[in-house]
């Protein structure tokens, strides 16, 4: 599906410029684009080591551990195939928690901690197993309390009560999260979807 | 007050988490600043290794908005969002938010300055913005960083989620702020 998405915006972006006669624009945006790519990439390193450094001191206190133990009912239920005291565990539910408080900061590199610790249960590394499929998808639905991005535009637009918008987010998140949940469920049954971990274990087997 | 509780555990929740987590960590005798440089030499490699994948994405995305054919997709759409009684200067906004959080922003500022913000439109706008993420932009850089290509339902997944959210916002803020 990413392929043929992908492919679409890039395909169907070209010929409309050079149809609509905007074709160097186009171009600039390519460029741009990807040189955006790099600077945001690279404005994540020192953020991205703050937190894998103070995560690594909480691991090896067995603080993460703890957390994820202690989470145990809930993260069971969303990430069977994920050992309940795995230190996954304890970085996707911090992960959620930055998410849920609008800690936009946080989120990613301890949402990059935990993809990094659910890929070292992964017998196949270039596909994505069940537990982060589900991941990401409560992570892009995520429940937010309040967002702040939102209420900080209104504000500034004048707005006499920029929070009455909490309300309806709070209940949009929620309905997006419980159908990414079911969405989630329901897509990885589909044959197409599925993986064959088998074939991978003989050819390891072989070398 | 609600606002208020949460306004407060968001600010205090990240300086707790760095206190707590060094405290304990003494505690039990870690070697905390050898753990902490351990952990953060990782963060290099996985800024690097996320470029390809947000280069590839963000070109794409780029090349879509500049070219004005998401403006061509609005119109081919209007007759569903019509259907559906979503207000067509949605439309925009709702195409752009898994694409591009910035985009979606700016769509959403020029939605509130040109209708007001106490306007059904200029509220939808904002319910919107929160409601969902930029889809495109995490799967480039959860999949990323750990070099996964195959990502199998993750994008359908996140999309219908997007889809659910963006259409909850429609009808909820109706409901909320009057049709």
């Amino acid at each position: 599906m990413i392929n043929f998405i992908w492919a679409g915006l890039l395909i169907s972006g070209f010929i409309v410029g050079i149809i609509n006669g905007n074709v160097d624009a186009v171009t600039n945006a390519a460029i741009e684009s990807a040189n955006t790519a790099v600077e945001l990439a690279i404005g994540l390193v020192g953020v991205m080591a703050l937190w894998l450094g103070i995560m690594k001191i909480a691991e090896e206190s067995g603080l993460v551990e703890k957390l994820a133990k202690g989470l145990k009912p809930i993260t069971l239920k969303l990430f069977p195939d994920v050992p309940a005291d795995h230190p996954a565990m304890g970085a996707m539910v911090m992960n959620m928690a930055a998410n849920i408080l609008g800690l936009g900061n946080a989120a990613t590199p301890l949402g990059l901690k935990a993809m990094q610790e659910l890929q070292e249960l992964n017998p196949k590394k270039d596909t994505a197993t069940d537990a982060m499929v589900t991941f990401l998808a409560i992570n892009t639905s995520s429940i937010t309390l309040v967002p702040a991005t939102s209420i900080a535009i209104l504000a500034s637009a004048g707005a006499k009560t920029p929070t009455e918008i909490i309300g309806p987010t709070i209940i949009a998140t929620t309905v997006s999260t419980v159908v990414a949940l079911v969405a989630t469920k329901y897509l990885g049954k589909l044959p197409k979807y599925q993986v064959d971990y088998s074939e991978d274990l003989e050819s390891e087997d072989a070398k | 007050m609600f606002v208020k509780v949460v306004e407060a555990i968001s600010k205090y929740a990240i300086p707790f988490i760095f206190l707590g987590i060094t405290i304990y960590g003494l505690f039990k005798k870690v070697s905390v600043y050898e753990a902490f440089t351990d952990g953060a030499k990782e963060g290099f490699t996985t800024g690097v290794r996320i470029i390809p994948y947000l280069v590839a994405m963000l070109v794409a995305i780029g090349v879509f908005r500049a070219s004005g054919a998401l403006e061509l997709l609005t119109k081919v759409l209007s007759p569903i969002t019509n259907a559906i009684g979503m207000p067509g200067e949605l439309l925009p906004m709702a195409l752009m938010r898994p694409l591009s959080g910035g985009g979606a922003q700016g769509v959403m500022s020029e939605l509130i300055t040109t209708h007001g913000p106490e306007s059904l439109i200029g509220r939808i706008s904002a319910v919107m913005m929160g409601s969902t993420e930029t889809t495109f932009y995490v799967l480039a850089v959860y999949f990323g960083a750990v070099s996964i290509k195959k990502s199998r339902h993750a994008l359908s997944a996140g999309l219908l989620a997007d889809l659910a959210g963006l259409l909850t916002a429609v009808y909820v803020s109706r409901l909320f702020f009057g049709a």
